[in-house]
């Protein structure tokens, strides 16, 4: 009430000695973090030391390095991986929204196919599964269409139908819309059962109840989780070696195979892994602010 | 208008309503009272075919709701004609029930294109006046978690209007309100109400059941305890069982 009277009075009489200010204009000091200091500190010297072994231990072999990193043997290795990253995204997330779409349908038999489908997937390990599709022309050397039991119409031979690339991808499809499945139904569940509601109430027709109202509003919680899968997915790729499919990972150790220089080409390898992967993780950046309108965080 | 007979709901092994008889007259404002629990929600949530009866019929215009009667048999509808038979009937949510990642008129437009396939372009105009209507004809271009809870009852109000609705139907529309935001929704019904809109209220608020109903309905344990006109059942309730609510309630 009478902090101008004391201001100025503190002004005009006497030099400004360090006089008591007012209770209530008492300054605020932060407080202080000491210890993230020198948790700053560690990890600088940490990663100071980190980069010195990189750049001095000979065993890194950077020119040879240098000498793959950007070869034309990479770059159409690293286009395989990319090819089975996209169509294993690709179909593997469209078959796990069938999944989940059957998973939440009110029919008995969609939910028992899914819920059977996903149990198998999820059950089977991924390079066991890979395995058994390399090898799918051993157990069944030709595909045919025809009354089951009965007379066959028309015949494929198994290898002409999948090429090895074309198991590898069906492979991580099916293993993907597994996973994929459940992380979509979980966005699906997420969403405020009233929004569904509301839209049945307004007479909004099914199919655009789902993609309009109810699906982008999941979106928020599928994106993070479906960023992770389609990441480690790219990186899940260097499994497929083993069908000897000349993505990256194979690629590279065909080339250490040969020079015996294993390092530098992991790194190779590794370092293409982080491009990637920072790529993938920059566009998440942008789509989930895309689908976070209407919302505070 | 609205004829509702004999109508049985459980949930279970619990029986919500137990044999309803309703007749809601074109034009009037029908407001439904009882304690929670009583299955006055259930009975406006099946006018909307939002719940299913086990038995008994609903009729808007004479309209079986739901249903199609083949011979002596009722064979539910199928998706898209329930649905448009929804996309007659107005229905208000106690939790507003906005879509969140649409703007305020975004929400309203969405069901008049794509549940009666109007043009947006001549959608929106009307739309922007609804808005105007309810008082929020400034916040057409904000998200619903912008709005306070009042104004997001009022555009969900508009959201309803825009059908142009036979009926509308308000479940609890203010409970999830802040008291102070109470008048401004009720003030829109009201404004309803006097333009002649045939309505259905589920509420407690007795005053203003008072003011707007024609007929007011105390529902207890799945039926119909009283109804008549307000002066009767509000303040003359011949029921025992009226009166304990009412009492409690004011």
């Amino acid at each position: 009430m009478s902090t101008t009277s004391v201001t100025s009075v503190s002004g005009t009489s006497g030099p400004p000695t360090s006089a008591v200010p007012l209770e209530t204009d008492l300054p605020i000091v932060a407080r202080r973090h000491p210890w993230r200091w020198v948790g700053v500190g560690v990890v600088l010297v940490l990663l100071a030391m980190f980069v010195h072994g990189l750049a001095t231990n000979p065993g890194w072999d950077w020119p040879t390095f240098f000498q793959f990193f950007a070869t034309r043997t990479i770059f159409s290795a690293l286009w395989v991986t990319v090819q089975l990253t996209v169509y294993g995204t690709v179909l593997g997330f469209v078959l796990g929204a069938v999944l989940a779409s059957m998973r939440l349908s009110s029919s008995p038999f969609l939910q028992v196919v899914a819920w059977g489908y996903i149990w198998a997937f999820r059950s089977i390990p991924l390079i066991v599964q890979l395995l058994f599709w390399f090898n799918i022309a051993y157990l069944y050397q030709q595909l045919s269409i025809g009354i089951p039991f009965g007379p066959e119409f028309v015949h494929f031979s198994t290898n002409n139908l999948f090429g090895p690339l074309g198991a590898a991808v069906l492979g991580l499809a099916l293993h993907q819309a597994a996973y994929a499945a459940e992380i979509i139904r979980g966005g699906i569940i997420s969403v405020d059962a009233g929004q569904t509601e509301a839209a049945a109430a307004l007479g909004i027709p099914k199919p655009r109840q789902f993609f309009r109202i109810v699906l982008p509003q999941a979106m928020r919680s599928i994106l993070p989780n479906g960023a992770n899968e389609v990441i480690s997915l790219f990186k899940g790729t260097s499994i497929v070696s083993v069908m000897a499919i000349p993505e990256l990972f194979y690629q590279v150790q065909v080339i250490y195979g040969r020079s015996g220089r294993v390092v530098p080409l992991l790194m190779v390898a590794t370092v293409w892994y982080i491009v990637l992967t920072t790529l993938l993780s920059i566009v998440q950046y942008y789509v989930e602010r895309r689908f976070a309108r209407g919302t505070a965080r | 208008m609205i004829d509702v007979k004999g109508v049985h709901k459980s949930f279970g092994d619990l029986e919500v309503l137990k044999g309803i008889d309703l007749e809601v007259p074109a034009g009037a404002v029908t407001v439904i009272l009882g304690p929670s629990g009583s299955g006055k929600s259930t009975l406006l949530r099946s006018i909307n075919h939002l719940e299913k009866v086990d038995r008994g019929l609903i009729r808007i215009d004479g309209e079986l709701i739901g249903y199609r009667r083949r011979g002596n048999k009722l064979h539910e509808l199928r998706e898209r004609e329930i649905l448009r038979q929804r996309s007659q009937v107005g229905f208000v949510f106690q939790t507003f029930n906005l879509f969140g990642h649409l703007t305020v008129l975004e929400n309203v437009v969405e069901a008049p294109v794509s549940a009666q396939r109007r043009k947006r372009s001549e959608v929106e105009p009307y739309a922007r006046e609804l808005l105007e209507r309810v008082g929020v004809g400034d916040k057409a271009d904000v998200y619903p978690r912008q709005l306070s809870g009042g104004q997001q009852q009022r555009v969900a109000i508009a959201r309803a209007l825009a059908l142009k609705p036979k009926v509308l139907l308000f479940d609890e529309p203010t409970s999830a309100l802040d008291p102070e935001l109470v008048g401004e929704v009720l003030d829109v019904i009201k404004e309803l109400a006097r333009d002649g809109a045939t309505m259905v209220v589920v509420t407690h608020e007795i005053g203003f059941a008072r003011e707007i109903a024609d007929t007011v309905v105390f529902i207890d344990d799945g039926r119909i305890v009283e109804s008549g006109p307000p002066r009767e059942v509000l303040d003359n309730p011949v029921h025992e069982r009226t009166r304990a609510f009412i009492s409690k309630v004011l």
